[in-house]
């Protein structure tokens, strides 16, 4: 990977764009799991 | 295998849509409908959190093998018009990067189908993408024109796990559902085959109408659709659905061989629309949503006591 000195400003901010991108997508599945564990842990205390 | 040059050399890091890309969500569609249809036709109930997982976890293991196959088919891949704007070929992606988003997301859906909903559905879940990547992708895809009777077995699996998810055993029902699905693939694919054939040639991998030719092809697309009629109303004649679900399954499956009919007496020439072929394969996809979305009804309505 080329490091980020070395790239146009246009590629800088092209790679700003998709980590903050995949810091969303990523932050929004952990969130999701989070979620989810919580509620099979409630379901199956329950059984 | 060689790994070549362009995903080396790409500056910037994937994007997360190429990630989603590599999951095949369309096939997902699919998966995640017809392990609903298990899970929702199976006798008993199911907690809803525990079923939303079971159903994520199919589809979460589903995208896992989908990505591991198209890591190793990244050459191949390349070479055909359908599939050479995949984020590997297309080099918008480290080769190793979806290699190991495949096997994370394998071993997730079965630890939490195993933790949370229970160990033989997540057996059957890890033989299912095991099946898939190793045996389909991997060992028997470039090597035998029988492959896709072979692959069908892959996605035969979902409905299964749905239902036994829900009844925690494997009995007749599920196989049925299995087998339904096996017997299906291969005329639904190699409808598709026949008419996007050249593809397939020009990267080697053996299909049916390739390596047997046509005429070949066309009468065993014909020979599973006559298999299909009674297969599918199997689930009727043993006892496991009503009438709603057996009257459906004869009418579509006679349906079904309606249209292969033509596609196995007919030969296609230069320049040949190959409508018959394309109209099979529509009603192919059409044929296993409304088998599996009756199976559910009917279940609905003998929960209601409604049979006859």
């Amino acid at each position: 990977m080329v490091g980020i000195d070395h790239m146009t400003p246009e590629e800088q901010t092209e790679l700003r764009r998709r980590q903050k991108s995949r810091n969303l997508a990523l932050g929004g599945l952990l969130v999701f799991l989070a979620i989810l564990f919580y509620a099979i842990t409630i379901v199956r205390m329950g059984d | 295998m060689t790994i070549l040059a362009p995903s080396d050399t790409q500056a910037l890091p994937a994007d997360w849509r190429d990630f989603f890309a590599l999951t095949k969500p369309r096939v997902m569609t699919l998966v995640i409908f017809t392990g609903l249809c298990g899970l929702l036709a199976a006798p008993g109930s199911i907690n809803p959190v525990i079923g939303f997982t079971a159903i994520l976890c199919i589809a979460i293991g589903a995208g896992g093998a989908a990505a591991l196959n198209q890591w190793w088919e990244a050459d191949l891949d390349a070479g055909m018009k359908r599939t050479a704007s995949r984020p590997l070929p297309a080099g918008r992606m480290q080769r190793s990067d979806a290699r190991d988003f495949g096997i994370m997301l394998s071993a997730a859906s079965v630890v939490i189908m195993g933790l949370a909903v229970g160990w033989l559905a997540a057996s059957i879940l890890a033989v299912s993408i095991v099946y898939y990547a190793v045996i389909y992708t991997i060992w028997l895809k470039p090597r035998t024109p029988q492959n896709i009777v072979i692959g069908g077995g892959a996605g035969a699996f979902p409905p299964m796990i749905g239902w036994v998810a829900v009844t925690g055993d494997v009995t007749l029902m599920p196989a049925l559902l299995f087998a339904i699905i096996f017997f299906w693939t291969p005329p639904h694919f190699w409808a598709l085959a026949l008419f996007i054939k050249s593809d397939y040639a020009k990267v080697g991998i053996p299909m049916m109408p390739v390596v047997r030719g046509q005429a070949s092809t066309r009468k065993q697309i014909l020979a599973y659709s006559i298999l299909l009629v009674p297969l599918a109303a199997a689930p009727w004649f043993i006892g496991g659905t009503g009438a709603i679900y057996g009257v459906t399954a004869l009418a579509l499956s006679f349906a079904f061989l309606g249209l292969s009919v033509p596609v196995a007496v007919r030969r296609s020439e230069e320049g040949d629309a190959m409508k018959p072929e394309k109209r099979l394969f529509a009603f192919s996809i059409v044929y296993l949503f409304a088998l599996f979305g009756v199976l559910v009804v009917d279940r609905v309505a003998a929960q209601y006591g409604f049979s006859w």
